[in-house]
């Protein structure tokens, strides 16, 4: 019981730095994805004095995906009372030519900053909307969201790393008896901190597949999957095979670590 | 004769303020039987612990086992001490072992294979007395019986050399006659060095020895 007990401590630890760290990945995935859904919905749009070829828009800045010019009809419709054909042809001419440009990826507000002015340095173009408040805002709260989403994952990490660390310390001291009869008889370090890694290693393991059973679960439920299809999302929560891997790896690698550095930090006793 | 030990004016200390052996000199040839006594606190535990370098000389030379211990590395000193087998007063047992795990102990860091690990246990156990009760874990055994399991633990890798600190101490009869028997036929029969340290020589010895005592500071050996 106390064993397991023992075991416990340092799984649940393991397990909460497994657990802020996918959701550190999800969290991230889901605003790449929405990024991405926010660029196909965003564009700019150009005012020209005279027709303008796309090729030539394509070259102003890469970032510029496809052009699409925007056909004055509907407005000319609307200004229509009783215009003749001849004024209204006159009037179709004379006006300036809109274009909607089609971005390849959501922007940053410096992006949009540079592309308004690459456009407004082109000798045809006369005016832009770029529509940068709103993108702005709708930039900075997925930072935002980024952002406190990586504190609170980074936070989990520092607090349990250091509770993993004060774990293994425990256990150095229940073994230290050992390790030290162990050293009259000439073993080695890894020899005598072979019960430390191994403990530490299995523990990492025992994290894993349980962050696997639980992430997997996750993955699966429909009111979560609910919660991306309704803002127009789909993302991979968990990917059995990279992510288990990915923090497997972690976990083991972690374990190592602050066990290496309590056993090396160790003053021997001879 | 090859000598095991060889020191030369060392000194031992704890602290720089007290000086617990002053400027002796030591020479033991290899397969001599060895006992070292002296009142309470006159160093020979002291002289013990600096022979498997848990202390090292303040000043001198000691030389152990051809390994010079004044400056010695970790990896030199972890390989002498892989040829020299331990009997502690305290015994020194791991306690969540069972005995027959501990007697494997100095085989399982020397890297023997498991089924001569387990041949030599096995022979161990029964000239300990101790085969029946091979599952059990130390605090479950008397002292005598636990001594017996630190000798069997120190002779299970054929050392070069063994050190005793007060082996039969506390022990009734029965169990320091086996340890006396075990420590002689080590001896005897695989040319071990013995080294003892204790308060009395028993009175029938089946072996030469050297004394040697230890008064003062300074270690003198006994015609």
């Amino acid at each position: 019981m106390k064993s397991i007990k023992n075991h416990l401590s340092l799984v649940i630890a393991l397990l909460s730095i497994l657990f802020s760290m996918q959701v550190f990945v999800v969290a991230d995935r889901s605003i790449d994805a929405y990024k991405e859904t926010l660029a196909h919905k965003y564009s700019v749009v150009i005012v020209s004095q005279k027709t303008l070829i796309d090729e030539d828009i394509l070259k102003i800045n890469d970032i510029v995906a496809s052009v699409e010019e925007l056909k004055p009809d509907a407005v000319i419709e609307r200004l229509n009372s009783g215009m003749s054909k001849k004024n209204m042809e006159l009037l179709k001419v004379t006006l300036p030519k809109f274009y909607k440009l089609h971005l390849k990826y959501y922007p940053t507000p410096n992006e949009v900053k540079k592309l308004t002015k690459d456009l407004i340095g082109h000798t045809s173009i006369k005016k832009v909307e770029d529509f940068s408040h709103t993108h702005d805002t709708t930039y900075k709260l997925l930072l935002l969201f980024k952002g406190v989403v990586t504190v609170f994952a980074l936070c989990i990490f520092v607090v349990t790393t250091l509770l993993i660390f004060k774990e293994l310390r425990i256990w150095q001291f229940k073994h230290t008896e050992r390790m030290s009869i162990m050293g009259l008889f000439g073993a080695p370090l890894w020899l005598r901190s072979a019960v430390l890694f191994r403990l530490a290693i299995v523990d990492a393991i025992i994290a894993s597949v349980l962050a696997y059973g639980v992430f997997t679960y996750i993955s699966m439920s429909p009111w979560i999957l609910e919660q991306f299809t309704s803002i127009g999302i789909e993302i991979v929560i968990f990917d059995s095979v990279l992510d288990f891997m990915k923090l497997s790896m972690i976990a083991v690698g972690l374990s190592i670590l602050l066990a290496s550095m309590i056993v090396l930090g160790h003053k021997e006793e001879v | 004769m090859d000598k095991v030990i060889v020191a030369k004016d060392i000194s031992l200390a704890y602290s720089d303020n007290e000086t617990i052996i002053n400027q002796a000199n030591i020479s033991i040839p290899s397969g001599s039987f060895v006992f070292i006594t002296g009142a309470s606190g006159s160093g020979k535990s002291t002289l013990l612990k600096s022979l498997y370098g848990a202390l090292k000389p303040k000043q001198g030379s000691l030389i152990v086992g051809g390994v010079e211990l004044s400056g010695v590395s970790k990896s030199k000193l972890n390989f002498l001490r892989r040829h020299i087998g331990i009997v502690f007063q305290d015994y020194k047992l791991v306690k969540e072992w069972t005995i027959e795990k501990n007697i494997m102990l100095p085989l399982i860091i020397n890297g023997y294979e498991k089924n001569v690990t387990q041949n030599q246990v096995d022979s161990l156990l029964k000239h300990v007395r101790l085969k029946h009760q091979s599952g059990k874990y130390p605090l479950e055994l008397s002292g005598g019986e636990q001594q017996r399991v630190a000798m069997a633990r120190a002779l299970s890798h054929n050392p070069i050399l063994i050190l005793a600190d007060e082996p039969t101490g506390n022990l009734d009869d029965y169990s320091s006659g086996l340890i006396w028997n075990l420590l002689e036929g080590a001896n005897i029969q695989l040319k071990t060095t013995v080294i003892v340290v204790t308060h009395h020589i028993p009175e029938t010895m089946n072996v030469e020895y050297k004394h040697f005592h230890i008064e003062y500071g300074s270690i003198h050996e006994v015609n």
